[in-house]
């Protein structure tokens, strides 16, 4: 028999397609045609799969290889396929027998001598694989750690093509060393003891934390912005699995698990360069569609230093993530939905030369200057911010103590605790975070003590604040209720709320 | 045997694959029919009777690839283009015809290994 038949993955965005992979071998000319809309890099896995072969000391057909990956009408991309076409090719040859690969899927790219290569997306092209009902697969050595986050199949690392094929033919396979799952939960390199004074940021990061309120910070340069907004991850609560798996297949995606442990359980953290173009922030690209900085970002930190230097339209395109939680990125080839439910942590300079603060008197700028400065946020992106803070200069009082400040350890515990709290009371509501619940349920189940929403209610008529920054101090007061162990945000709550939003009107 | 020059071998090559071909009950019609255009190196009817134009290569190590290897897209063009000159010259266009390809390896003691194979195009 000249034919034989595999199968192996394809992505679109996180969502896996399980791709038949056919190899024929007919009487002809020699010859190599591959069928299946395959890009660049797919059409190099001619040569990439010769070589291996020929350097296994296999034997390369010299006849009319035709491989064909199907649904032909699905684009494919990367080097990925390359470890199936060339089995299946050696099966289509009978070097290898083609009943026992048919039911397997294969990923991994090859090298020339054999080695087979890391790739991409392997979690989310297991979860296709597993949908599918395949139940065994073949992953490059390198991605095992990731791969074994897919329970239910069985996983089988390979490194070289010379192991596969001694598989296949003995059913002889040098079991690698099974990795025990080992997730990691603390990061020891940054604490927010680090940290000196500056009580309001600090105040409001752990609100943030508790709530997931969107942060903005704002002060002059070298007061401690980046310093905080980095922290910021350390004392968020750790992922659930559920959550972690989600990132992990995320950042297998984007090929950025050399940075991120996939076995991590802290919020990852991204900060983009305030020069990021709207694709790198939202993704995109129009053959491979890739998660952009928001939705590396998932369940953690955004983390955008200098926001206002940001190109024009930067900023605003995190609006619809923002709001729905998801980015979904349309392109000829079709459209991908990412997940990004991310923490907004903004930072800026109060005016162009950064030293408006105070009575801004060292301060060079005009006050046009200064007012075009954080008018360059848009209204609507400010609007999504709870939490506006004044990052003041450190003085020699809090410099001087010789005592850090309180760790993140101790931080996250009461973030826990708040949360534990919050999550109980949303239990049958279908959300579980202080800044998720809708306008509608704030004035019915979730107000304030009365005395409270009555100086809310006065603060609107002076115009002082508005009908939707009424709803989000309430839900940040829930975030202070929440930490002070309060059952209702008393009047403390509110007003606090109301300092950390009100402070900064751009 | 001792070494040959290229156009020994390659005649080598074409006399054992037409010896091959008698055996296989193939009619010669012509062998080494040559206009500008190129060369046809053996013309034979096959044993259904079929016109068959045969391109022969021979190789005496596959050191450069396998002779097959040497057959590309635009010597397989000629070879069609060639085979329906020599219909027409023959008053036989419209006939049915194939394009054979041969492949023959010499071996270190100077036996050829033919590899044949029918009807390319």
């Amino acid at each position: 028999m000249s034919l034989a038949q595999t199968q192996s993955v394809a992505l679109m965005g996180l969502d896996g397609h399980v791709v038949g992979v056919e190899v024929d071998i007919a009487d002809g000319l020699p010859g190599y045609a591959l069928l299946g809309l395959p890009d660049a890099a797919l059409s190099e896995s001619r040569d990439r799969v010769r070589s291996a072969i020929v350097n296994c000391g296999e034997i390369w057909p010299n006849r009319k290889v035709t491989v064909s990956l199907s649904p032909a009408w699905l684009p494919k991309s990367g080097s990925s396929f390359d470890l199936g076409i060339c089995i299946c090719l050696l099966a289509a040859h009978e070097t290898v027998a083609a009943e026992k690969i048919t039911e397997i899927v294969f990923l991994g790219e090859l090298s020339l001598d054999g080695r087979i290569r890391a790739i991409r997306g392997v979690l989310p092209a297991l979860i296709a694989a597993s949908k599918a009902g395949v139940k065994t697969a073949v992953v490059p050595v390198d991605n095992l750690k990731e791969a074994q986050l897919m329970q239910g199949m069985e996983i089988i690392p390979m490194h070289h093509l010379k192991q596969v094929l001694r598989w296949l033919r003995t059913g002889e396979r040098q079991y690698e060393q099974e990795i025990e799952l080992q997730w990691e939960n603390s990061d020891t390199r940054l604490d927010f003891a680090d940290v000196a004074g500056q009580p309001d940021a600090r105040l409001a990061a752990e609100i943030a934390a508790v709530g997931g309120h969107h942060i903005m910070l704002i002060g002059p340069p070298g007061t401690g912005k980046t310093m905080i907004a980095e922290r910021i991850p350390t004392i968020m609560p750790a992922l659930s699995i559920e959550q972690a798996l989600e990132v992990t297949a995320v950042h297998s995606i984007a090929g950025t698990l050399m940075q991120r442990s996939p076995l991590s359980l802290l919020a990852p953290i991204v900060s983009p360069h305030h020069t990021t173009t709207r694709v790198a922030m939202v993704g995109g690209g129009s053959h491979v569609i890739k998660p952009g900085a928001c939705s590396l970002a998932h369940y953690g930190v955004l983390f955008i230093d200098e926001a206002p230097e940001c190109g024009p339209g930067v900023l605003d395109s995190l609006r619809q993530p923002l709001e729905s939680g998801t980015i979904t990125i349309a392109r000829s080839i079709g459209n991908v939905t990412f997940p990004a439910q991310f923490l907004l942590v903004l930072a800026a300079n109060p005016c162009p030369c950064g030293k408006f603060t105070g009575r801004g008197r060292n301060c060079t700028c005009t006050s046009q200057q200064v007012r075009r400065y954080l008018g360059k946020l848009s209204g609507p992106l400010m609007d999504r911010i709870d939490l506006r803070v004044q990052v003041e200069p450190v003085g020699r009082v809090d410099m001087a103590k010789p005592q850090l400040g309180e760790s993140s350890a101790i931080i996250r515990e009461r973030v826990i605790k708040a949360r534990a709290v919050a999550a109980k009371r949303f239990e049958s509501l279908g959300w579980s975070l202080n800044s998720q619940i809708p306008a509608r349920a704030l004035r019915t189940q979730f107000q304030p003590e009365r005395t409270a929403m009555n100086f809310l209610h006065d603060e609107l008529d002076r115009e002082h604040i508005t009908a939707r920054g009424l709803h989000k101090i309430i839900r940040t007061a829930w975030s202070f209720a929440d930490l002070n162990g309060n059952k209702t945000p008393t009047m403390d709550d509110v007003t606090a709320a109301h300092n950390l939003r009100g402070k900064i009107e751009a | 045997m001792e070494t040959k020059n290229k156009q020994q071998i390659g005649a080598f090559g074409e006399q054992a694959v037409t010896d091959f071909l008698i055996k296989k009950k193939f009619e010669i019609v012509e062998r080494n029919w040559r206009i500008r255009e190129g060369e046809i190196d053996i013309i034979a009817l096959n044993a259904s009777d079929i016109f068959s134009f045969i391109e022969v290569k021979t190789r005496s190590s596959v050191a450069f690839g396998h002779p097959f290897e040497a057959i590309n897209r635009g010597k397989a063009r000629r070879m069609q283009r060639l085979a329906l000159a020599w219909l027409a010259t023959h008053g036989c266009l419209g006939c049915e015809y194939q394009i054979d390809v041969a492949a023959v390896l010499v071996a270190a003691d100077g036996t050829p290994v033919i590899e044949y194979r029918a009807n390319l195009l």
